[in-house]
């Protein structure tokens, strides 16, 4: 048992800091570094700019989409080179967030299912940050749900015409091309009469509309088709298999090993060994050491589980069921911690922004939790992967299962 | 990096499972459970002739010479059989003092006997309400003998010999703290077995009385001995915890796929689902940081303080959580004296509170938290 690399991991380690060090955008470092709950944001520049400048730079030096064949435009690197990449890029890699839907989740169905050429012609731009793409699954009418969705695609000579609306979208505001799941026969069961696409975002008949969230902050956006024309070339898998092609997406979707995940533990516990409550040091305080001894099992707990994952890849194998369970922890830990945070604040707590305690860090982690415990799969969806796809457990009745889309009900009360 | 055990600690593991699933079935812990004899003695017998009570104990003395880690695979085992034998008093707490305290001739004396399964030891440690705390210790050492009572004492009815701390000094200091070595045949100790928790390991009232003792270390230095013992028996009850988890875990998946309620699988209602799937999350969490702890105890790192404490507490925190909700997952015969599920219920608490309670190992965690940060 050991947390050495292997000597050839050791080399790729040195070659890849090497090349950081000389090549990162270092002024952006602090910030970068201090920005890890939430959002990204840098105070003098554009983070869009900053972040395409930097992927484009790793792409042209061969560092990007690591994993990813070289035709591509990607490395080629095992596994647990992309972890020590990540690694070593530390907080530069917060810059990398604008294209993890793209690199995840896009790029590796475009791989599994697109035309060699359109692979060839679009797979590079992706991986060099020069495009964007977005995921256009969920729906109004289909969040944990996903088949539930009702947008539609009609085949119309070699075209396909699409009407309806998906939502939750993220980046599709700057987003180049996106894949989007539809609904090509609404009379067969829900699964079965799904297709996936991808697109053009600057189509005609695409229009794209932030959502305000509940933190007042808007990362998503809705997005309208009105007619809006796909060619056939474009369809990814056959028609009607679009629910198992979005399988492939979605598996994609958590399966960023070693990435660290916030739960605010370190914020607080920094927090908590300067704070000065009522009756002296919080630190000191038998309520507080209680609460954190209990958060801090858990980060550590996480921390290790990763490492645990990262031995395998090492080993040049597949890592157990055992990561399934970092977001399902994270998410309502760091929803724990900022409202402790807070409580430790006392009345004064309630301010926010600017002027508030550390520049109102935890009353934003407070207000973004919510969300982290709903996107990219909710608490209760995860509880179901965990206990179906590890425990083994069977899977929820499903009354829909084998009804026609168009016979399902559409509303609960009236 | 390989942060995993190697494929011959893991071989090791297989053979204790192996070893435990034919020695060591429910049955044969209810023998124990039901009052019938203090310890499983065959158990005990077939340890020591596998080589498991000595694993971590050089061959110079008795044992097998492999290490710390061979010693955590075989703790879990240990504690998903739910094991009725004084392993963790003998080996976590009486052979690692020795190993860390002990003149040549204790550990000549001691550790072969442990190894081949002739002796039992424990720790003599506290007397009464209390979490380890110097002050707590009231029994005092004087002219080679010692006067006092102890309470509980773990497998104090059947030990041969225990570590026992007593008061030197009266300073105020950790310094007033020595640990000395008593052998329970020369006389002077009555020991009485207590009512607890968990009747598959016992606990005792000892009362010294002028009992001949021999120091264990340096005068003075009980304490800081204590500190080290403790935190190695954290990591390695934190294994047999794992695998008392992971076995509760397991059991109460196995009933929700078995038992049918209002026409289908319960393990199909998204409440039961879920509640396994909380006992899965903290049962990993346990055992990753019982991995960390491992790698400490076994490299001997500067943050064992640190990841002794976590693992304790993850562990402690997993086991109990996954023993409790394995009965309500069964439901109605969870609660009865036939299924098994109580008996797991009642080691996990029973372990809870056997090194120091929950709440001592948190203050522990976060003085050792805030000395890291400070270096």
């Amino acid at each position: 048992m050991n947390f050495d690399d292997t000597p050839q991991e050791a080399e790729f380690r040195a070659t890849a800091r090497a090349w950081i060090g000389a090549n990162a955008p270092k002024q952006y470092e602090d910030e970068l570094r201090k920005s890890s709950l939430g959002r990204t944001v840098l105070k003098n520049a554009n983070i869009l700019e900053v972040a395409k400048a930097w992927q484009k730079r790793k792409a042209d030096a061969g560092w990007a989409c690591l994993h990813w064949p070289k035709e591509y435009g990607g490395r080629g690197a095992s596994p647990i080179e992309r972890v020590i990449w990540s690694q070593e890029e530390g907080p530069f890699g917060q810059l990398s967030r604008m294209f993890i839907i793209g690199h995840g989740m896009c790029g590796p169905t475009m791989m599994a299912f697109a035309r060699e050429e359109h692979k060839r012609t679009y797979l590079p731009p992706l991986a060099s940050g020069e495009k964007v793409w977005c995921q256009l699954f969920s729906e109004p009418a289909g969040g944990s749900d996903v088949a539930g969705l009702r947008t539609r695609a009609e085949k119309d000579g070699d075209d396909w015409v699409i009407n309806g609306q998906k939502i939750w979208t993220s980046g599709a505001h700057y987003s180049d091309y996106g894949i989007l799941l539809t609904r090509t026969d609404p009379t067969v069961p829900k699964h079965k009469g799904l297709t996936m696409f991808f697109l053009d975002m600057k189509s005609l008949g695409v229009e794209v509309r932030p959502i305000k969230q509940a933190s007042g902050a808007s990362d998503f956006n809705e997005v309208y088709f009105t007619d809006v024309r796909i060619p056939d070339h474009q369809r990814l898998g056959e028609v009607g298999d679009g629910w198992n092609v979005s399988l492939t997406t979605l598996m994609n979707e958590r399966s960023a090993i070693g990435a660290a995940v916030s739960t605010g533990f370190p914020e607080l516990f920094e927090y908590c060994s300067s704070l000065m409550l009522d009756d002296g040091p919080a630190i000191e305080d038998r309520a507080v050491r209680s609460k954190l001894a209990n958060w801090a099992v858990k980060a550590s707990g996480l921390k290790y589980t990763s490492m645990r994952a990262i031995s395998a890849l090492s080993r040049g194998e597949r890592p157990g069921p055992e990561n399934s369970i970092g977001k399902l922890v994270a998410g309502s830990m760091i929803q724990d911690v900022a409202t402790y945070a807070l409580d430790l604040q006392g009345a004064s707590g309630v301010i926010s922004g600017e002027n508030a305690e550390l520049a109102g860090r935890f009353q934003a982690m407070l207000l973004r939790a919510p969300g982290t415990r709903v996107e990219g799969g909710t608490d209760e969806i995860m509880r179901n992967i965990i206990a179906e796809r590890v425990l083994g457990l069977p899977g929820d009745i499903r009354v829909d299962k084998d009804v026609p889309f168009n016979k399902i009900p559409t509303k609960g009360r009236g | 990096m390989n942060f995993d055990f190697s494929d011959d600690q893991k071989q090791l593991r297989d053979q204790a499972r192996k070893f435990l699933a034919e020695k060591c079935s429910p049955k044969a812990v209810r023998v124990v459970l039901d009052g019938k004899a203090p310890y499983d003695k065959e158990l005990w017998k077939g340890l020591a002739e596998m080589g498991f009570l000595g694993v971590a104990i050089p061959e110079e003395f008795g044992g097998a010479g492999a290490g710390h880690l061979e010693l955590c695979v075989i703790a879990e085992e240990m504690g998903r059989a739910n094991a009725p034998v004084p392993f963790s008093s003998t080996v976590y707490l009486a052979a690692e003092a020795l190993l860390i305290a002990g003149s040549d001739a204790q550990k000549k004396k001691w550790l072969p006997a442990i190894a081949s399964g002739e002796a039992i030891g424990t720790l003599a440690l506290f007397e009464g309400k209390g979490n380890p705390a110097p002050k707590n210790v009231k029994l005092t050492a004087a002219n080679g003998v010692l006067n006092g009572v102890k309470k509980p004492v773990a497998d104090g009815a059947i030990a041969d010999f225990a570590v026992v701390a007593a008061r030197t000094g009266s300073s105020g200091r950790d310094g007033d703290i020595s640990l000395f070595l008593v052998d329970f045949k020369a006389g002077g100790v009555e020991v009485k077995s207590l009512t607890n928790l968990d009747p598959t390991r016992g606990q005792a009232e000892i009362t010294f009385k002028d009992a001949k003792a021999e120091p264990l270390g340096a005068a003075g230095e009980g304490w800081s001995i204590l500190t080290q013992v403790l935190d190695r028996a954290a990591v390695l009850c934190a294994f047999e915890q794992v695998g008392g988890a992971d076995r509760a875990l397991e059991m109460g998946r196995d009933y929700a796929l078995d038992r049918i309620a209002f026409g289908r699988q319960i393990g199909s209602f998204q409440a039961v689902k879920h509640m396994l799937a909380d006992m899965y999350v903290s049962a990993t969490l346990a055992r990753s940081n019982s991995y960390y702890g491992a790698w400490a105890l076994s490299t001997n790192a500067a943050e064992l303080p640190e990841a002794a404490a976590a693992a304790r507490i993850s562990a402690t925190q997993a086991f109990q959580h996954c023993a409790k909700n394995n009965i309500q997952v069964h439901g109605g015969m969870g609660f009865t004296w036939e299924f098994d599920c109580h008996m797991y219920y009642r080691r996990a608490n029973a372990m809870a509170l056997g090194l120091g309670s929950l709440s001592y190992w948190e203050d522990q965690l976060i003085d050792r938290m805030r000395k890291k940060n400070a270096a």
